[in-house]
């Protein structure tokens, strides 16, 4: 059914598809003035559109091994660029970003440019090589530069440690959001977002995934500039928020040096519930060192450009030409949400804090501010609090408390938007965290069915075995994500930022090596994976137990020491053992020109 | 030099080029984050610093990944490695 035809009309499909979505926020909208209740609405939402997906999920099933697997190499520039941004756009981006900076202002935006700028080193350094290859997976790229099971496998355990760090996140996001929305408990919540993951990609494979992505992609960036804009009007701070917010930037600055950050006793603090946090540091200014800055910001660049789930989204291009302008058409897409995380959190902040607004809660009397609708709602479900410490019976800055997630779940209904923005933005948020949780999980399954079962274990396995595997794995995975997500051990963003790390750590000097370095061999990679990745675990181990650490690296940054071991042992172990073959050599050369043959074959 | 590697030295070329322009806006600004902070050159009216980190730097890398995709076809349309539309 997705077929020729269905490609050369992708613009017309998905423009009927975004009229229709938008027809049901406006349907919506009516329902809610005629009465219909706020859970039911959030419900809608989330219902309607994870049925959208399992039908576009259903409708993208296949049994043709390269469309499983690279979506039979023919999704348009364009439209790779958008399902590689929702792919790549998780939980964290959307659900996670924004509170960031409204909590940690300068220092923790590293992570924009960090994020943004890794993808001039993806479409420099590999994307479009890449591409030529040939590849079904990161690890095929390795096994087959460096030659060898071990340089296969060690690609494999890389990317399954770093993986799997990202995709348990991704499932808690899609139960957080889950249980609020549908109202169910969050362990139930984590399988019944595990179950719509599935649903997307099981049948289809890469295939159906991207066409799902497209579309998740869609969703989610309505609902995260749709109450932007409204709110920036609303407030009278400008219609294009992105360029008009200088004198709200300015005004908190000078609320903030008014209000001065007063620091809470340990015992006021520990009479806060767990995961809200205050505003202790200033929304504009540099608030921390350059070098912890800049060591963010590396460390996330070479991440993105480790990680194999956005890397073989680039697989599914037409041509390599196609695969490079993809990777810019990706950045816009993802530049559209980023640049507008910040906005949010100006705007979020403002609203609350500015005594002359009539949405600001600091000067009002504590009895009054729990007095709020909002307030008792968000109260309740965990994400604010608000105490007098000092007995005056005032708000103060310091006694008012909020959950990072809070900044978007919440901030429409403070600014007194409509319900239907809100069942909106848990639909977004749920499209992220959902489109970002299919990519890796498909990453995971098959590196371990195409690299580990077909390439290692049973290399006469028929098509239509090795398909059987591959689902099943995904399915194996998806659960244990899910299980581990369940006990909720981790926050959604730390461990988000360590799977960066991890991937760091093992594979970008391999990876990039691997094309710019012809002299690259298999012993020096494995020595480079298995070194880069065991000494960044150790040293995040050490940190985490007290170690005092060196040069500023912390627990966030630990990719730093994992990297420069992987290229030092990479470049040592290759000068001292015998230069590749002529066959490979011949091979990087043939690599590094788009034109001609790929390396491997359309099926293999 | 054979025409692949003259493509090769081209395309190394545009390589340190683009990374060059990228450092400058990845790392090579925020070690100078107070001094941007202070300056007086405020784009709409925002802290430099400020808006490098959510704007600037973010905008400078999507024209330069356009910028960097549009020579690198220039160049291997010069040496002929240009694929077939059909292929």
């Amino acid at each position: 059914m997705i077929k020729g035809k269905f490609i050369d009309n992708l613009p017309k499909v998905y423009g009927i598809y975004t009229g229709g979505f938008i027809g049901f926020i406006i349907l919506m909208a009516i329902a809610e003035q005629m009465g219909m209740t706020a859970k039911a609405i959030g419900i809608s939402f989330v219902v309607f559109t994870i049925a959208i997906y399992a039908i576009i999920g259903w409708l993208s099933r296949t049994l043709q091994m390269d469309a499983y697997y690279v979506a039979g190499r023919q999704v348009p520039t364009v439209f790779n660029g958008m399902a590689t941004a929702a792919d790549w756009m998780s939980g964290a981006s959307f659900v996670a970003m924004a509170g960031g900076i409204y909590f940690k202002g300068y220092g923790y935006m590293a992570l924009l440019v960090g994020w943004t700028g890794g993808y001039i080193l993806v479409s420099t350094l590999l994307a479009p090589y890449l591409r030529k290859f040939g590849c079904y997976t990161v690890p095929d790229f390795v096994g087959t530069r460096y030659g060898g099971n071990a340089a296969r496998l060690s690609a494999v355990l890389v990317l399954t440690v770093a993986s799997f760090t990202y995709v348990t996140a991704q499932i808690n996001a899609t139960g957080t959001i889950a249980s609020v929305a549908l109202d169910i408990p969050f362990k139930l919540a984590v399988y019944v977002g595990l179950a719509s993951i599935l649903l997307c990609s099981m049948l289809g494979g890469m295939r159906a995934v991207t066409w799902t992505q497209v579309a998740q992609y869609i969703v989610l960036i309505i609902a995260y500039l749709l109450p932007v804009f409204w709110i920036s009007s609303k407030m009278g701070a400008g219609f294009f928020p992105h360029l008009m917010l200088g004198d709200e930037v300015a005004r908190i600055a000078e609320l903030e040096s008014q209000f001065g950050f007063v620091k809470n006793s340990a015992a006021d603090l520990a009479t806060v519930p767990k995961g809200l946090a205050g505003i202790t540091k200033a929304h504009s200014s540099v608030n921390g060192t350059n070098w912890g800055f800049i060591s963010l910001a590396i460390c996330m660049m070479a991440g993105t450009a480790s990680l194999p789930h956005v890397m073989m989204r680039y697989f599914t291009t037409p041509s390599v030409k196609s695969a490079r302008r993809s990777v810019a058409w990706s950045l816009l897409f993802i530049f559209i949400l980023y640049s507008t995380a910040p906005m949010l959190a100006t705007l979020s902040k403002l609203s609350l804090i500015d005594p002359t607004l009539s949405t600001g809660i600091i000067g009002k009397s504590i009895a009054e501010v729990q007095a709020i609708d909002w307030y008792q709602n968000w109260n309740q479900a965990n994400l604010m609090f608000v105490s007098d410490f000092n007995g005056n019976g005032t708000l103060e800055l310091n006694e008012f408390f909020m959950g990072g997630k809070a900044v978007v779940l919440a901030t429409p209904e403070i600014a007194g938007l409509p319900y239907v923005i809100s069942g909106l933005v848990a639909a977004g948020g749920m499209a992220a965290a959902m489109s970002t949780a299919d990519g890796l999980v498909l990453a995971i399954a098959n590196a371990l069915s195409h690299d580990l079962y077909y390439k290692i274990i049973d290399p006469k396995a028929e098509a239509a075995k090795r398909l059987i595997v591959a689902r099943v794995l995904l399915v194996l995975i998806g659960f244990a994500g899910a299980t581990i997500a369940a006990m909720g051990i981790q926050g959604i963003l730390g461990s988000v930022i360590w799977a960066f790390d991890f991937a760091m750590s093992g594979l970008f000097f391999p990876l990039v090596l691997g094309v710019w370095w012809k002299r690259a061999n298999g012993p020096g990679a494995v020595a480079g994976m298995l070194l880069g990745l065991g000494s960044g675990m150790a040293y995040l181990i050490w940190v985490r137990n007290g170690g005092s650490g060196f040069w500023g690296i912390t627990q966030l940054t630990f990719g730093i020491v994992g990297s420069l071991v992987s290229l030092v042992a990479m470049v040592a172990v290759s000068l001292a053992t015998k230069e590749p073959d002529a066959r490979t050599q011949a091979m990087v050369d043939e690599l590094r020109i788009p034109s001609g043959k790929s390396i491997l074959g359309k099926q293999h | 030099m054979s025409k692949q590697a003259q493509h090769w030295e081209k395309t190394k070329g545009l390589l340190f080029v683009t990374l060059a322009i990228w450092f400058v806006f990845s790392i090579g600004i925020f070690f100078f984050g107070t001094e941007m902070e202070a300056s007086s050159f405020k784009p709409f009216g925002y802290p430099l610093s400020y808006y490098m980190t959510c704007q600037g730097s973010l905008l400078a890398f999507v024209i330069l990944n356009f910028w960097f995709a549009g020579r690198q076809e220039k160049i291997d349309e010069e040496f002929g490695f240009t694929e077939r539309e059909d292929s």
